[in-house]
């Protein structure tokens, strides 16, 4: 099951570099949002996923799956949704300033002197 | 346990939710910011005075045993920082006093620069790996606010480059830390060592020192990793400029340091060795950069890179001497990067332009300003009496024990291409006859000046009396040395 899950998050990030790399600014926002659910994926798959009850107390179970990567997950989806929102209404701010969403005319002048 | 530790956190923290009740008013806010980063002070140099006395404090959030809970850490090279932290925010909010519009002080300036300073003192204080990751975001989130805030065009279009690569960054580091919990199990520095000091350093744990390398670096301009700060830097306004090349970079460099003094210091000839080199050529970039331009912002900003890169030489020379000199260079560095910041800021603010080539003469109708930026340019370089010389002398003299002779030696050479880049403005710019076509602004140029007299004294005298701070240094570079005292003032059994 981990080794699915590694392939999984490995296309993950491919595409999300892929996106990253392109030129419109709307695909580079879609390939950070990949990029952080790639991370999440690797934060449970890298937590083991061994079978085992949910970690709540009044299941008494025998085993429970590990209650920690979760709460980790759980951190960093709200930091990356806070951080995404940003960056969109950012991109959205940008766009009504400039005019463009293309990352070539982003560059600004930069006369070296 | 020690509820002393987390007041520095604590204070610009409830002073940054006060001050958003108080948004529209422009006085109660410089008030409460102006009072609440003088108590930052007034606590950190109590908390450094208490790990002086009475050795590494901890505090265990929640009663939690240590490496259950999350757990803050004061040693010294911690509580150094973050007293250097709250004197660069006291002296950046009395600069941004007297430039910050009413456009930009109306919506929230102040209540992000105080969560700036409880991110940055966050990530110093933090013993927990993940816990780090979450005060860099508290303090990336500010940046990024306080970047754009005001949304001039370039200030839209930098801070889109600078969030991308700062997400990115983050992504990596919540993977390492991924890789780090899957190897090791546990997320606290003081059992991350103790676990990997009994495995020993395997190669997978190599490989997460690397990619902890990757992460850290992006934060804090190291070759090949700083393409993104010369535009992200200019972008935003004066203060601000001096808060971000006084901390924000520096924090990559603590976390660079922590991580390779107490993580992973068993596989030495290859990491540390590959740090070396990599700091050279931050250097040697560094250095270019600085020579290049005639725009005296991008001469500044360079110059964080080149200190960065002789900084974190100190590291990975990992000698007594150097680690002590990477300490005394990384408080240099701090003032004097913000008070070069305020100069040039307020070079800009009177003459318009920030080209070398537009204005020249303005030692006559301004001569404080003028000796001042003399002052700190020979500083920033390490000519003897001043703050930067002990802490280069002794990053050379470890570099040189611990047999890195080329990268000394291009420590010392750097030092000449700095003092080139920084002369180069007071030359051009302050020599001379004035231009008949520039024009001064008349503007009240005291108040501006004010905050770096502060900062400017405080340097000569962290040059002259290095013996009285010698003490502080040598305790701090002891605990970088000596893992276990820090395990052990953590973990008590």
């Amino acid at each position: 099951m981990e080794v699915l899950m590694s392939i999984l998050v490995g296309i993950l990030f491919m595409a999300a570099v892929y996106l990253m790399l392109s030129r419109s600014l709307l695909r580079i926002i879609l390939g950070t949002g990949l990029l952080s659910h790639g991370a999440h994926l690797l934060i449970l798959t890298m937590g083991g996923l061994k079978t085992g009850a949910a970690p709540l107390l009044g299941e008494h179970a025998k085993f429970y799956t590990d209650p920690l990567p979760q709460a980790l997950i759980l951190t960093a989806i709200v930091i990356s949704f806070g951080v995404t929102s940003f960056f969109l209404v950012l991109a959205y701010r940008a766009y009504q300033e400039l005019r463009t969403d293309d990352m070539d005319q982003l560059r600004g002048k930069d006369h070296y002197e | 346990m020690n509820n002393l530790i987390i007041l520095p956190l604590v204070i610009p923290l409830l002073a940054g939710i006060i001050l958003i009740f108080f948004h529209k008013k422009i006085k109660a806010q410089k008030i409460i910011s102006f009072i609440a980063s003088v108590l930052f002070i007034i606590i950190a140099s109590a908390v450094v005075q208490n790990v002086h006395l009475n050795g590494i404090q901890t505090l265990e959030i929640g009663s939690w045993r240590a490496p259950y809970g999350i757990i803050f850490v004061a040693d010294m090279y911690s509580s150094l920082l973050v007293l250097t932290t709250s004197i660069i925010g006291l002296t950046s909010l009395l600069f941004a006093f007297s430039t910050t519009t009413a456009k930009r002080g109306n919506f929230y300036f102040y209540p992000s620069i105080q969560f700036l300073l409880a991110g940055v003192t966050g990530a110093f204080l933090t013993g927990d790996i993940f816990n780090l990751f979450v005060f860099f975001e508290v303090m990336l989130m500010s940046s990024y606010v306080l970047i754009v805030l005001g949304s001039e065009k370039a200030q839209l279009r930098e801070s889109i480059k600078y969030i991308l690569v700062n997400i990115i960054s983050s992504a990596l580091f919540v993977i390492t830390v991924a890789y780090l919990y899957a190897v090791t199990g546990t997320l606290n520095m003081a059992d991350l060592s103790e676990k990997i000091a009994a495995t020993g350093q395997t190669g997978l744990l190599t490989v997460i020192a690397i990619l902890f390398l990757i992460v850290f670096g992006l934060k804090g301009a190291i070759f090949p990793l700083f393409f993104w700060l010369p535009g992200s830097y200019e972008a935003p306004p004066a203060a601000i400029k001096a808060l971000f090349g006084a901390l924000l970079t520096k924090v990559g460099v603590y976390s660079i340091t922590r991580v390779y003094t107490l993580l992973f210091y068993h596989d030495t000839g290859f990491t540390h060795e590959i740090l070396a080199w990599l700091s050279a050529l931050t250097i040697i970039f560094g250095a270019i950069g600085a020579i290049a331009y005639s725009n005296i912002t991008k001469i500044i900003i360079y110059n964080i890179i080149t200190a960065v890169g002789v900084i974190l030489f100190g590291v990975a020379a990992f000698t007594e001497a150097s680690v002590e000199g990477s300490i005394y260079y990384l408080i240099h560095d701090m003032i004097i990067k913000a008070a070069l910041f305020f100069l040039v800021g307020t070079v800009i603010a009177i003459t318009g332009t920030s080209h070398l080539r537009k204005f020249s003469g303005l030692i006559k109708p301004y001569p404080l300003l003028g000796w001042l930026f003399f002052v700190a340019a020979i500083s920033l370089a390490g000519i003897p009496p001043l703050s930067g010389f002990i802490g280069k002398l002794k990053i050379v003299q470890g570099g040189f024990e611990a047999g890195q002779f080329t990268i000394a030696v291009i420590v010392l050479l750097s030092s000449l291409l700095v003092l080139y880049s920084v002369m180069k403005i007071f030359i051009n710019g302050f020599w001379g006859e004035q231009r008949k076509e520039q024009e001064l602004r008349k503007i009240p140029i005291n108040r501006l000046l004010f905050p770096t007299v502060i900062l400017i004294v405080l340097s000569i005298v962290y040059g002259l009396g290095v013996e009285s701070i010698s003490p502080y240094v040598s305790q701090a570079a002891e605990g970088l040395l000596n893992p276990s005292i820090y395990i052990e003032a953590v973990l008590k059994e």
